[in-house]
This record gives structure tokens, sequence and C-alpha cells, in this order.
């Protein structure tokens, strides 16, 4: 197969699919980060606000979300730093293609782990194994 | 060839002049971007594996340890730098997704309006938080 021309990696395949989901991560982690905001904020109101709205978090279908939001971050990040290697690394372009497997294994190596911290108190609570 | 099929004399507009300094704000802001990611990519995935995995994760999290983290300096300057980061890439994220697909010039000016007046009021109250935050209160 011929050389992809520089210019147009963000058209069609892997280039404009991860660009389309750094837009998507990129606007949902925005409007989470303002709700996050306010919700912390309420430590200047009382302790008890506070804790009544972080125990929200700790329910299992919002402590599902925060596997999403986790997910969606470091698709986020990862992907930004590919980017950042098109741009600035003389080869980067070149190996755009094999950057977007790198990061996706990459994901799913740090998502595995992840995901079972996150969800072991939920569904310990859930299936009693635990308190 | 005979010269009476040619055209009279044409004039050409001279090419409008430019109404607008040029401006490196777009380059600016392409760099802020790759320059704030790689410090955010620190400072956000740290965040999250303190918050959500490490030791028990969202679990323990309550106003007492909040104020456990905010009584080191540390802790303060990282999240200070993390609000401000986050909320400056995330905005200017917005303005060019505001301005890829608002076509219409009122539609454009009046979202990314809204746009600033939101994140200028979150920045601003993140920011007081942090600041005046009172372990002893209630």
């Amino acid at each position: 197969m011929a050389a992809m021309p520089a210019g147009t990696i963000y058209r069609g395949g892997e280039g404009m699919w991860t660009w389309v989901l750094h837009r998507i991560t990129g606007v949902g982690v925005f409007f989470f980060l303002l709700v996050h905001v306010l919700d912390t904020a309420l430590v200047r109101v009382s302790p008890a606000e506070y804790d009544a709205v972080i125990a929200t978090y700790k329910t299992p279908i919002i402590n599902l979300m925060e596997v999403g939001l986790v997910g969606a971050v470091l698709f986020h990040a990862l992907n930004g730093l590919r980017i950042i290697l098109v741009d600035f690394w003389a080869k980067g372009p070149r190996y755009q293609r094999q950057m977007t497997w790198a990061i996706g294994a990459v994901w799913v190596v740090l998502m595995v782990p992840g995901t079972f911290f996150m969800l072991k108190h939920t569904v310990e609570a859930m299936f009693g194994s635990a308190s | 060839m005979s010269t009476a099929s040619q055209p009279g004399p044409v004039s050409i507009p001279a090419p409008r002049s430019r109404t607008r300094q040029r401006s490196n704000y777009e380059l600016y802001s392409w760099l802020f971007m790759r320059v704030s990611g790689i410090v955010l990519v620190f400072l956000v995935l740290g965040h999250l594996f303190i918050m959500n995995i490490l030791d028990g994760g969202v679990q323990r999290i309550n106003f007492a340890f909040v104020a456990g983290r905010w009584s080191s300096p540390f802790w303060q300057v990282w999240d200070l730098m993390m609000l401000w980061l986050a909320m400056l890439h995330g905005t200017n994220g917005m303005r060019t997704i505001i301005n890829d697909y608002a076509e219409r010039d009122q539609t454009r000016f009046w979202l990314k309006m809204i746009l600033f007046v939101a994140a200028g009021f979150i920045i601003l109250l993140g920011t007081l938080v942090i600041f005046t935050f009172d372990p002893n209160i209630g």
C-alpha cells in the first residue's frame, strides 16, 4: 500500500475517529468539571451538606458513571499525548496509526485494574461479601 | 489574431485593505492546549488515581478527608493549578467547538458569552473555596 500522504490523517480511519472521541470526551469532562467545582464548593457551606452530596458519589449507579468518567479522561489524556507527538515529533505523523493502537492498549491495561478497584466496594456491598 | 475581440479596459478593484490587525491569538491558543495538556495529564490522572482508586477510592471521601488534604499547601497548590488549567483548557476547547458548529454569528457570540461567564464564575468560585476553606466551619 502506498504511504498515506501527510495532511489527510484526520480524514477517515483511526485519525478521524480519535478526533471525534477526543471532542466527545472533552465536552463530557468539561460539563462534569463545572458540576464538580460546585459540589466541592459545599465545603464552604457545611460539613453535613458536603457529606450528603458526596454520599451520592458512593451509590452504585453514580459509581459506575465514575468508571465512565475516568475512562473518558484517560482516553483524552492518552490521545492528547498522541496529538502532541504527531505535532512535534518528526516521525509522529508517520507513526500516528501505530500510536493509536498503542494508546488503545495502554487504555485497556490501565482500565482493567482501575475498574476493578473503583467498583470493588459497590460489588461487595451489592453481593454481600463485605461491610 | 485581431485585437478587435479584446475586451475593453477593465478595472480591477484594489484588494480589500486589512481591517483588523493580524493576531497570533490562535497560535498561542494552540500552544496553550498542548502545554496545559501535558501538565494536566499528571495533575488530573494523579487526582483521579488518589480519589477513585487508591485506598478505598471514593468511599473514603468526606469533609474530614478534604480538611486533611487542604491542611497541606502542596495539595492546595495542586488543586488550584488543576482548577485553573483544566477550566482554561476546557473553555478553550469548547470555544473551538462552538466556532466549528455554530454557524450564525449571533449564535456563536451568545454561546461564547454564556461559556465565558460560566467559566469565569466557576474559576472564581473554586479559587475562593480553596483560599477561604475553614476546617472548623459548622
